[in-house]
C-alpha cells in the first residue's frame, strides 16, 4: 500500500465514511474506492454487497483473485442514562471497540466519578444527541425507566436509523411506551426495531449480567447475517 | 483498551511519515475455525515493533519475520499458515484454522 493510499483510508475511516481497498494479491495492485465513489464503478455491485454485510472477503473478477478490504466506520454506542447497568455497559463496550458516550440529564447519576474514561453529557437528549451525529453505525441504549428522558432519545434514534436501539423495561412498560412513541409521529416501523425488554435471554439479574444481556444482543445485531440480505 | 483497526492503520501512516520502513500485513483468506476475520490487519516496522493481530497470536512471530524482509526487498508476499502444514504447526496455529496473510511494503 502507497502512503497516500493509507493517509487517504485514515481520513475516510476519521470522517466515519466507509471505504474499500481492492488488492490483486497476485501482485499487489492495488486500488482505494471510497463509498461515495461507488456509483459506476466496475466492481459496484461486489463492493455494495461487501459493504452491506460488513465483510472484507476475496472475490473473483476478470479472472482475477481480488481481495476486497471493507472498511467500514468503527461502531458507536449512545447510553442514555447514568444507571447502574450503564456503568457496567460503558466499559465492556469499549472493550469491544466502541466509542461510547452517556448523556444523562441528571447531574447526580452523570458524574465522572462513576463513569472514568467514559465521554459523560449531564444534558436532555435534545441537548446532547444533535452534536452527536448518531449514525447508522451507533448502538442506542435507553435505560433511564423515565419517559421524559428515554422517549426523546428513542425518537431520535429512529431519525437517525440506528443498527441497534433497545430500551429497558417490561413487555408491560414497552407496550406503554410504544403507545407514547406512536403519538409522537414514530411509525410501526420504528417502533419494531426497539429491542425490549432489552437484551438476550440469559437470566440476567445484576447490572453486569444485563450489561452482558445487552452487549450480546448488540454483538448479534451487528454481525449475525440480517433476514432478506443476500 | 484494545487497540481498533483505525489505530492500527493511524499507527502504518505516523510510522511511515516518521522514516520507519513499514509493513501491512492482512488476513486475505480463512478456513476453519481461524481466529481472527479476513481483513484484519497487522502493521510491522523495521524495528519489529507490531500492532494488531492476524491470528490469536498463534502466527504473529512469523508474520513479523516475513515482514522484515518485505520492508528490506519491497516485494509483498501471500503466506499460509495451516494445521497440515509443520510450520504453521511449529508456530502454533493449533486451533485448527488455515489462513492466508498478504503482507505488502508501505511505499
Amino acid at each position: 500500500m502507497n502512503l497516500e493510499t493509507l493517509t487517504q483510508v485514515n481520513i475516510e475511516r476519521a470522517a466515519r465514511r466507509p471505504v474499500f481497498v481492492v488488492t490483486d494479491v497476485s501482485n499487489g495492485e492495488q486500488r482505494m474506492v471510497k463509498a461515495a465513489d461507488l456509483a459506476g464503478d466496475p466492481l459496484e455491485a461486489e463492493l455494495r454487497k461487501q459493504l452491506r454485510m460488513g465483510k472484507s472477503a476475496m472475490i473473483e473478477a476478470d479472472g482475477k483473485k481480488l481481495f476486497v478490504n471493507v472498511y467500514a466506520p468503527v461502531a458507536r454506542m449512545v447510553i442514555i442514562g447514568a444507571v447502574h447497568i450503564s456503568q457496567a455497559l460503558a466499559p465492556m463496550a469499549r472493550s469491544l471497540g466502541y466509542d461510547v458516550t452517556v448523556v444523562d440529564p441528571r447531574t447526580a447519576f452523570a458524574s465522572p466519578e462513576r463513569f472514568p474514561d467514559v465521554r459523560v453529557v449531564a444534558e436532555w437528549p435534545d441537548v446532547a444527541l444533535p452534536p452527536l451525529n448518531v449514525d447508522h453505525y451507533t448502538a442506542f441504549v435507553a435505560v433511564t425507566h423515565d419517559p421524559k428522558i428515554d422517549d426523546p432519545a428513542l425518537l431520535h434514534a429512529f431519525e437517525r436509523d440506528c443498527f441497534y436501539v433497545g430500551a429497558l423495561g417490561s413487555r408491560k412498560t414497552h407496550a406503554k411506551r410504544v403507545d407514547r412513541l406512536k403519538a409522537q409521529g414514530a411509525s410501526d416501523n420504528d417502533v419494531a426495531k426497539i429491542h425490549a425488554p432489552i437484551g438476550l435471554p440469559i437470566g440476567a439479574i445484576s447490572p453486569g449480567e444485563v450489561a452482558v444481556a445487552i452487549m450480546a444482543q448488540i454483538t448479534a445485531q451487528l454481525r449475525l447475517p440480517k433476514e432478506g440480505a443476500s | 483498551m484494545l487497540e481498533r483497526d483505525e489505530d492500527i492503520l493511524q499507527a502504518a501512516e505516523e510510522w511511515k511519515k516518521a522514516g520507519h520502513g513499514v509493513a501491512l500485513a492482512t488476513v486475505v483468506e480463512t478456513w476453519g475455525s481461524a481466529p481472527r476475520p479476513a481483513g484484519s490487519n497487522l502493521v510491522i516496522n523495521d524495528e519489529g515493533t507490531f500492532l494488531g493481530s492476524v491470528s490469536g497470536g498463534c502466527v504473529e512471530g512469523a508474520v513479523v519475520t516475513e515482514a522484515l524482509d518485505i520492508i528490506a526487498s519491497g516485494q509483498p508476499k501471500l503466506l499460509e499458515f495451516g494445521v497440515a502444514d509443520e510450520t504453521a504447526f511449529n508456530v502454533g496455529l493449533s486451533c485448527g484454522g488455515t489462513i492466508r496473510v498478504f503482507v505488502e511494503k508501505v511505499a
